[in-house]
């Protein structure tokens, strides 16, 4: 797309302005947007880039409610704090992170380094944060002889993932 | 190894001899890990937290024995200890302030640290003098494969390293270049940088990382994203960008000194002035004349002055740093005065 201010230079500033409860759409190339005293901010933060397109989606909506059945987080959680709950929400949470993780790394496909074990499958890993869950629960409420096996189990199952 | 004798010694990646040092102060790779089967840091319940904390710290002690790591426990810590520790970029600002049981494991050589418990529960890192891209992601991976040996990491075949930010997931690998660019800064193209760099999904910070002023003409560069390419491709682009900012910082420096060489001169002239007579300075100033004064020894325009002298006082200025060398807490008019006394003393001036 073309520069709407001078024409002749590729637009890489995309602005939305809202006047007078109207919305206009601008695309300006950085030379333009500079003369118009657009603020191009040099010191990138992560985290306010993050929160405000979890913001835009807030304007969906449909996705707030979601709930991590494991750790209990929901969506409109993680989108004021920035931070997920647990590994299982990537996969709860895995239509709208979509669209999160291609615009913070432009593609959701993992190329890199692999661990060399193999106990870490996601199945035993959410087998293992249920049960953690549950003693959690058991202790709160006092159930020590289940809260004892839970531990038990807990305990022999990491074992046997390590050892794997 | 006692917290002390870290905090009060020279740090090692400020010592000048690294590549590319007159430019370069040092180079970063971190990664982020979590334990397979748990919440996050920030989901865990406090007996949660406390009981992966120590268990985190068996399992790293053990990994990493044989690099002779010490472990130091967050929680209960004084306040300027932890102070020193952000200041020195062994620990985040994030674990100094958060609550709740969490810990750091550092080599004596300070070049490795990996936090517990920090947003993630593990973030190692390897800290070098100078530009060592492929050095530190050689040791980091090693170290990582170490403590794999005794943790199991949450990992997705899809998402790779699942992560508390969806920023770090993938590699889980942030590396970064903290580069001193006084040139473009004074001959003001330091702005055209930055936007160079954002095109290639690179950030730019300050000095104490996120959010932070660069102050003392500082910079962090370092990757934005960390999905969708490997490890070495992240270095590639990082190691493509850098000696051309190296290139337009050599380039300002030669224009500053064959068109204005009273004005560079007055600037360098005026901050050792100041650094050996002041009384009383604050942090902030003194890292603008240290700027100054760095510029003007490497470009053997202020001689007979020790670099290495110049590089440590960046550190050892800071607010932590001065308290604990006093070994008491100081307001900051005392910080003040106390810090122009160090300088002094340290450039051998009276």
């Amino acid at each position: 797309m073309l520069c709407q201010r001078c024409k002749k230079q590729q637009a890489t500033i995309h602005l939305t302005e809202i006047l007078q409860n109207e919305k206009r759409e601008r695309h300006l190339c950085e030379d333009c947007a500079r003369e118009e005293g657009v603020a191009i901010k040099a010191q990138v933060n992560l985290q306010d880039i993050l929160s405000g397109m979890l913001e835009a989606h807030q304007e969906a909506g449909k996705e707030a409610g979601l709930t991590c059945p494991d750790c209990g987080i929901t969506y409109a959680e993680f989108r004021n704090q920035g931070r997920l709950g647990c590994p299982h929400d990537y996969e709860v949470f895995a239509a709208p992170l979509q669209e999160v993780l291609e615009k913070v790394h432009g593609a959701t496909q993992h190329v890199g380094k692999l661990p060399h074990r193999a106990g870490a499958d996601s199945y035993a890993q959410r087998e293992l944060m249920q049960l953690r869950r549950q003693l959690q629960e058991a202790i709160e409420s006092e159930h020590y002889e289940e809260a004892a096996r839970l531990r038990d189990l807990i305990r022999d199952k990491e074992t046997a993932g390590e050892t794997r | 190894m006692k917290l002390d004798d870290l905090i009060v010694g020279p740090s090692p990646w400020l010592q000048p001899g690294g590549p590319q040092c007159d430019i370069i102060l040092s180079t970063r790779v971190r990664l982020a890990r979590n334990v397979a089967g748990r919440p996050f840091s920030s989901r865990l319940k406090p007996d949660q937290r406390e009981e992966l904390d120590a268990w985190l710290q068996k399992a790293i002690l053990k990994a990493l024995a044989p690099k002779d790591v010490a472990w130091f426990e967050l929680e209960g810590m004084p306040e300027i200890d932890r102070r020193c520790l952000v200041e020195r970029h062994l620990i985040s600002r994030e674990l100094a302030a958060g609550d709740g049981h969490r810990g750091v494991a550092i080599d004596p050589t300070q070049r490795l640290a990996v936090m517990a418990n920090e947003e993630d529960h593990i973030r190692l890192q390897i800290y070098a003098p100078g530009l060592q891209l492929d050095e530190t992601w050689r040791d980091a991976d090693e170290v990582d494969d170490c403590i794999e040996q005794q943790v199991t990491y949450t990992f997705s075949p899809t998402l790779g390293y699942l992560t508390a930010c969806p920023t770090n997931v993938g590699t889980g690998m942030r590396a970064s270049v903290m580069l001193h660019l006084p040139g473009l800064v004074l001959t003001k193209q330091i702005e055209k940088v930055f936007r160079a760099v954002s095109r290639m999904r690179l950030a730019v910070r300050g000095l104490y990382g996120e959010g932070t002023q660069a102050t003392g003409d500082i910079y962090q560069i370092s990757n934005q994203a960390s999905l969708g390419r490997s490890e070495s491709d992240i270095l590639k682009t990082l190691g493509a960008v850098i000696p051309q900012i190296l290139a337009y910082e050599r380039q300002a420096r030669d224009v500053l000194a064959t068109e204005s060489p009273k004005y560079l001169d007055d600037r360098i002239f005026r901050a050792w002035g100041l650094l050996t007579h002041a009384r009383t300075i604050s942090s902030e100033e003194t890292l603008t004349l240290l700027s100054a004064a760095r510029l003007g020894v490497n470009m053997a325009r202020l001689k007979g002055v020790d670099i290495g002298a110049i590089n440590e006082l960046f550190l050892l200025t800071r607010p932590g740093h001065i308290q604990k060398m006093r070994g008491a807490e100081l307001s900051e008019t005392e910080r003040d005065v106390a810090r122009a006394d160090y300088i002094r003393k340290r450039l051998g001036a009276t």
